[in-house]
């Protein structure tokens, strides 16, 4: 196939197939809808980061003295709220998902384009509910919303942030049933299950979760609203309640929501290490069939955050031998990734360097997950620092790194531009760098004792705080740099050309950016997933 | 080491010690994965470097390796699974010969009373060496009883009672933390546990301003909310009689055997249908409101103080002639 890059300026595609707000806000070109989530999830990453930003400078000193109390929890829940509803559940599966599900499988769109629209507006009316809580006000419920704190004495708007991720929940669900239908019903010929990229199986893993875990979610917030506005007595036990209910409830969404936040980052990587070690993923079938295996088994283990809540011995011990059960699927991905390098021909392009440090990271948070699952050493550190830092690690460390991981492999193909490499090393290099000085200290923090969710600490706690505060600061500087170098490869970026990387995979086979219905015919597939030994043995865009 | 640089929490109780040995066992285990993870990675990274490489070596993968690497580790998470279940179990079953500690939490203070009367804030007083054992409730909203020294934790939640026991091992001040966001001042919701030699302990016992024991504060309460008038110390009462029941299972009205443990005698003041012991009638009004977390706690020790000479075993507490009040069982 002909390079497409001397045409781009005339070709027409997605991006200049029509013109003003109105072919955008009732768009329902999977791929226009993918750039305005990527859009609105920016915007909320960086109000989730300016928060976090926040909450290390308070925790500079032993005392609380940068903002008061309520402020500092108002602080963390927002945090905790606009970084997980906002940016981590739909970050890769509704921009990149939305952008590569349909390519990846040879369609023109997802199965339900309206109700693909439909769920960005959610979203948006989800998200706008947020910004008012936030600006009238706010919230400090945490991200956790226990009751009776939430429904009977926090004076701040617990409902609105209620609805506000109950209205998001259902863009949630849409998407996953977008998906769930889109990978049934409309694999172009030959695209066998067998075939598919590891990035379909693990949204379509994460996909399930969203679909059957949310609306959980959804009942549960809804009773907290019904008990908090007309002291319905669900949870509360002056109404005659019962408080490790909603626990029971809320984790059963919860712990399988983070799941949605790391499975599409594992497809991600499963994506990225073929490519740049020119070489079949090692044991797909295993990788492919480890997401079905997470997400089944996720929904069995949400107990284990309340091992010290007073649930009965016997029931801990179960939930803690299923955690460690869902542990293999992971331990089994993160051994095939590494096995796929083995024998390649590898290139250190920015995206390859984030997948290493994903791997690198992720494997940090789920070792340390190994430790809250022992029951004994969960008494210790559940409900400190230690708890923290692993699920950033999984979070940040796993997520996000994913994430743009993904942003930097398929900005040529969203774009048509390549963003400046120089420019993406070193920006990987900065996160790397700034992720572990913030978030390694915090597991000795957690380890000696300090709680999480602590306005003021006792100073012996000091110095690993600052290490922290210093290495967000670090962080920061390397979480906008890629915003700046992407915008500026708009305009000045190099031509991608349809297949940059000489990567497998569909969405390589047709222009960057990608025509409106994505493909100038319906592919027919032949091959399997991965055929490098049949693709061109050089990266061309990576020397 | 470094005054505000510690990397391990000081060891002041059994459970600790038991704790850090797990802990380091698991510490060395996955420690030494990761690294050979990171070793892996970069030495692939290195060595296959696109430049070294004429050409990648096609691989589908090895279902040998599969194996190996999803059932090792799978026994090794075995060993973690058990390890970590005999501590957990071990520090949640309080040895019978344990000093009981109540423990009232509410928004932001700790309120703490000895079963011999001595009421402290923020401050637990315990000799070392000796098996105590906490009974805590909140008042409000959730709290959790966290002290690092003796790698415990335990939410505290209203309306029931959750437990939690140590040994301590090493006198010192050591911090209480609350472990579980309860609002404002969450934050400084901290105190102290003060483990004292015995002989230093007994002079801060007998230093104290207790108004009694708490059991006879609870059975004072006793008498004046009229409990005795139907719980009396015979047969003949029109409730049950309390003597040598805490502790011991009890055989109720539908046929179920509970264990009047402190839940249940908290249950049966503040809401007494509940449960009907066999052969009582639902006569007893709730104390719901009338009584306080710190008096239902009195009235607990008080009727854990009713230590008896009824033998084990099963109390039915049935009457043995019906007394002329209750009337005869409907079914």
């Amino acid at each position: 196939m002909a390079s497409a890059s001397t045409i781009t300026a005339e070709r027409e595609h997605y991006l200049n197939a029509d013109y003003g707000f109105r072919s955008w806000l009732l768009t329902t070109d999977h791929k226009r809808i993918a750039l305005l989530y990527l859009i609105s999830i920016t915007f909320f990453f960086f109000i989730g980061g300016f928060f976090a930003l926040l909450i290390r400078l308070e925790l500079l000193t032993p005392q609380g003295d940068l903002v008061q109390a309520d402020t500092y929890n108002k602080l963390f829940s927002m945090h905790g709220q606009v970084m997980i509803f906002f940016f981590l559940i739909p970050a890769v599966p509704a921009v990149l998902g939305n952008f590569l599900v349909p390519m990846m499988i040879g369609a023109k769109d997802l199965a339900f384009p309206r109700i693909n629209l439909l769920s960005w507006y959610l979203f948006i009316v989800g998200g706008g509910v947020m910004l008012y809580t936030m600006l009238t006000g706010g919230v400090d419920t945490g991200w956790t919303f226990y009751v009776p704190l939430s429904t009977a004495y926090l004076g701040t708007h617990v409902v609105l942030a209620a609805v506000s991720i109950f209205i998001a929940g259902f863009s949630s669900i849409l998407t996953g049933l977008n998906f769930i239908v889109t990978i049934h019903r409309m694999r172009a010929p030959g695209m066998t299950w067998g075939r598919m990229p590891l990035f379909l199986w693990s949204n379509y893993a994460t996909a399930i979760i969203q679909v059957l875990g949310t609306p959980v979610l959804a009942i549960t917030l809804a009773l907290v609203g019904l008990e908090r506005m007309f002291h319905l007595g669900v949870f509360n036990p002056q109404l005659g309640g019962d408080p490790l209910l909603f626990q029971h409830l809320f984790w059963f969404y919860s712990h399988p929501a983070v799941y949605i936040m790391i499975l599409p980052g594992m497809g991600v990587v499963s994506e990225i290490i073929p490519c740049f070690s020119r070489k079949r993923v090692f044991g797909y079938e295993f990788v492919a069939l480890a997401s079905i295996g997470i997400a089944v088994l996720g929904f069995l283990v949400w107990a284990h955050h309340m091992f010290v809540a007073g649930i009965s011995l016997y029931s801990a011990m179960v939930f803690s031998f299923f955690s460690y059960l869902v542990a293999v699927p992971s331990a089994i991905k993160v051994f095939n990734w590494t096995a796929t390098m083995y024998k390649g021909k590898i290139y250190y392009s920015t995206p390859m360097l984030y997948a290493m440090g994903f791997i690198g990271l992720f494997t940090m948070g789920g070792m340390t997950g190994l430790f809250l699952a022992s029951l004994g050493v969960d008494v210790h550190v559940t409900d400190t620092y230690f708890v923290v830092a692993h699920f950033h690690y999984i979070m940040v460390g796993g997520m996000v790194m994913a994430y743009l991981a993904g942003m930097h492999f398929w900005w040529p193909k969203i774009s048509g531009r390549m963003y400046p490499e120089a420019w993406g090393k070193l920006a990987a290099m900065i996160i790397f760098i700034g992720f572990n000085l913030t978030f390694f200290p915090q597991f000795i923090l957690g380890w000696t004792g300090m709680p999480r969710r602590y306005h003021a600490y006792t100073p012996e706690f000091q110095v690993l705080n600052v290490l922290s505060t210093a290495g967000s600061t670090v962080l920061a500087v390397g979480y906008l740099l890629p915003m700046v170098y992407f915008l500026w490869s708009l305009r000045y970026g190099k031509e991608a050309g349809d297949n940059p990387w000489g990567a497998a995979g569909l969405e390589w086979k047709t222009a960057s950016p990608p025509p409106t219905y994505n493909f100038e015919e319906t592919p027919v597939v032949t091959w399997e997933a991965y055929n490098y030994d049949e693709l061109p043995e050089e990266v061309p865009v990576v020397g | 080491m470094f005054p505000n640089f510690p990397i391990w929490p000081v060891r002041a109780a059994t459970s600790a010690s038991n704790l850090d040995a797990l802990f380091i066992f698991l510490l060395l285990v996955t420690g030494m994965v990761t690294i050979m993870i990171f070793i892996l990675v970069t030495l692939f990274a290195l060595r296959y470097r696109h430049d070294r490489v004429e050409k990648a070596t096609p691989i589908l993968g090895s279902l040998a390796l599969e194996t190996t690497w999803s059932l090792v580790p799978f026994g090794i998470f075995l060993i973690f699974f058990v390890w970590g279940a005999v501590i957990y179990f071990g520090e949640r079953t309080a040895p019978a010969d344990s000093m009981d500690v109540y423990v009232v939490a509410k928004q932001w203070m700790w309120k703490l009373e000895h079963a011999d009367g001595q009421r402290e804030i923020n401050e637990l007083h315990v000799p070392v060496d000796r098996n105590v054992k906490l009974i805590m409730t909140s008042q409000d909203v959730i709290h959790s009883f966290f002290v690092p020294a003796f790698r415990l934790k335990q939410d505290v939640l209203p309306g029931r009672y959750t437990t939690l026991w140590f040994h301590a091992i090493r006198p010192g001040t050591y911090h209480l933390f609350c472990a579980e966001y309860c609002g404002t001042q969450h934050s400084g919701m901290i105190g102290s546990i003060i483990v004292m030699n015995p002989a230093e302990y007994e002079a801060w016992l007998s230093g104290g301003g207790g108004e009694g024991s708490l059991a006879s504060t609870g059975q004072k309460l006793f008498q004046q909310l009229g409990c005795g008038s139907c719980h009396r110390s015979d047969t003949q009462g029109r409730g049950p009689n309390l003597v040598g029941v805490f502790g011991k299972p009890v055989l109720l009205e539908d046929g179920r055997t509970v264990t009047a443990d402190e839940n249940y005698v908290r249950e049966s003041i503040l809401n007494p249908g509940a449960k009907i012991v066999a052969g009582f009638k639902n006569i007893m009004p709730s104390f719901q409101g009338v009584v306080n977390e710190e008096q239902l706690l009195s009235l607990i020790a008080y009727v854990k103080s009713l230590q008896g000479s009824q033998p084990g075993g099963i109390v039915s507490n049935r009457p043995a002639v019906p007394n002329v009040s209750v009337r005869p069982r409907v079914k």
